[in-house]
């Protein structure tokens, strides 16, 4: 599944250090006005990658974020060993790395004082891969927002299954399929967001079952990657295949959100259905 | 003395395009079957086979991967590899089984989902994502066969069950072991490597209570003996759903969800 099907390497300039790269265009900008444009491309208005953190400060009111499942962490059942080592010691230089200890970061908090539960991808922890740690914090996340009568409110950023936890990563699609279908059947809302990228497993599971799903401009979000799809094709693909535009023209996008607009847009629609 | 048999020695059998396929499973395992076509909203796709029979007395909606059995079969039924519109083939018949207390087992056999333009654009990741919501929360008893290559999402979209059989041979994997040596070991033929390590062989998936039964197959495999490898397949399904039906329709989705919920272990 896709995470994995890198790009092929942007060429950066010796003087890297100074310059963002938009992956989208191409442009090269300061990396101060990359980060004043809060790591939007100036010029083609890409919304790049945030971490898990970055998007909570943007998203919950200030000082209500409370983590929960924090104790639930990836597992090796496999005792996985691939060329370059093994799993365990390739993860725990990740958390070591990262400061998170799965590739999603669920928690309680407040949106313009509406009451959620809030689950935020982080694509730098693994590729944003859904593991069991990850399935588990989001199957609690969305029992305990059944119990309290909560929204969930869930941003995808991922490659996909994390294949080193095989199976039993594989059946953590279904596994949170089933607690979001739960969590809708007893009325209350899920809005997911597909931030860039979504694709393989992740998209394929919890981030397509948005009662809404919202995206970001020109996020890339599929199930198949790229390249595979070529390959079988036989065919060079558009360029804005994939991207959540269109996605949004296909009919699996309800809308296409601005990053400055996303937390007003998400308070509005919970407003509206009275959570 | 016969060496041991390693997961690509699985993999290989899984995939022998001698093996029973959907055809055989239907003709040998079930009887009165008719087959029901179309999703409703753009298409009938061959890579997945949908229709009522009888098991014996018990009145069943079969779904299952339609691989083909030779060249012309294989690329109409696009090797097994459903679009969009297979999915949601299955979704509506499966919505018809519930309607009318009718049980369900689906037959898994799929390299994948498949990985077309097409397919992406008549929301792949959608028809998959929803079934696997709709087949955990639906109110009938589902038995799951995984009878040669479990491929991926492809695979589970039609694997969410009751129970999870599991021919002797078969595979169940997250990824191909060929995809999985191509990014971890950066070269496609470790995937006789890839395989080991991923633990996709009937006897490794019940070690980790992934699949709940295996079915033996015929000596030397399910392809040197359609029909006796059939008959086992179909008395693991009737004793599966014996067991299952003893539980009333709210028990058994609250079952089915109690073991979703444990897979994974998630303590260190």
């Amino acid at each position: 599944m896709g995470w994995f099907e890198k790009k092929e390497p942007v060429k950066i300039p010796p003087a890297k250090a100074l310059w963002a790269i938009c992956p989208k265009c191409g442009s090269h900008f300061e990396k101060s006005v990359w980060k004043k444009n809060d790591s939007i491309c100036p010029k083609c208005n890409y919304h790049g990658r945030l971490s898990a953190r970055e998007r909570i400060e943007r998203i919950a009111d200030k000082g209500t974020f409370e983590e929960l499942f924090s104790e639930v962490s990836y597992s090796d059942h496999l005792q996985f060993k691939d060329a370059t080592g093994d799993y365990r010691t390739k993860v725990e230089s990740v958390i070591a790395k990262t400061g998170e200890t799965e590739s999603i970061v669920t928690g309680k908090c407040d949106i313009f004082s509406h009451k959620v539960m809030l689950g935020v991808m982080d694509f730098s922890f693994m590729g944003g891969s859904l593991g069991t740690g990850a399935g588990e914090r989001i199957a609690r996340a969305c029992e305990l927002a059944i119990k309290e009568r909560r929204a969930l409110v869930l941003f995808s950023a991922s490659g996909g299954a994390r294949m080193h936890e095989g199976i039993l990563s594989l059946v953590q699609m279904a596994k949170t399929s089933a607690a979001i279908g739960r969590l809708k059947d007893a009325g209350l809302p899920y809005i997911s967001v597909l931030t860039d990228p979504t694709t393989g497993g992740v998209s394929a599971s919890y981030a397509m079952l948005g009662d809404i799903n919202i995206t970001e401009p020109k996020a890339l979000i599929g199930f198949a990657g790229r390249r595979v799809i070529e390959n079988t094709i036989h065919q060079k693909l558009p360029d804005d295949f994939q991207s959540a535009e269109y996605l949004e023209k296909h009919g699996f996008i309800d809308k296409i959100v601005e990053r400055k607009d996303m937390k007003r847009f998400i308070a509005k629609m919970l407003d509206f259905w009275g959570f | 003395m016969a060496k041991k048999k390693t997961a690509m020695d699985s993999v290989k059998l899984a995939r022998d395009p001698k093996r029973p396929h959907i055809g055989e499973f239907i003709k040998y395992v079930c009887s009165d079957f008719e087959e029901l076509h179309g999703d409703r909203l753009v298409n009938d796709d061959r890579a997945i086979v949908a229709g009522f029979a009888k098991i014996d007395d018990e009145k069943v909606l079969v779904i299952g991967h339609n691989k083909g059995s030779n060249v012309d079969e294989n690329m109409a039924s696009n090797f097994g590899m459903a679009n969009p519109d297979g999915y949601r083939k299955a979704m509506r018949l499966a919505k018809l089984a519930e309607k009318f207390s009718n049980s369900i087992v689906t037959f898994v056999d799929t390299p994948g989902a498949y990985p077309g333009d097409t397919a992406e654009a008549r929301g792949q990741a959608e028809a998959i994502a929803k079934s696997l919501e709709f087949f955990a929360l639906l109110k009938t008893p589902i038995i799951v066969v995984i009878t040669g290559e479990g491929g991926s999402g492809g695979a589970l979209a039609i694997a969410v069950g009751d129970k999870v059989l599991m021919m002797e041979n078969a595979v169940y994997s997250v990824i191909s072991p060929e995809g999985c040596a191509g990014i971890l070991w950066r070269d496609g033929s470790k995937a006789a490597e890839a395989a080991e390590a991923l633990k996709i062989t009937a006897s490794a998936l019940k070690k980790l209570d992934a699949i709940d039964v295996i079915v033996k197959e015929p000596a030397g495999g399910a392809q040197n003996d359609h029909k006796g490898a059939c008959e086992a397949v179909k008395k693991a399904i009737l004793s599966a759903l014996k067991e299952v039906k003893k539980l009333s329709k709210d028990e058994l989705v609250e079952a089915r969800y109690a073991k979703l919920r444990a897979m994974g272990n998630f303590s260190k």
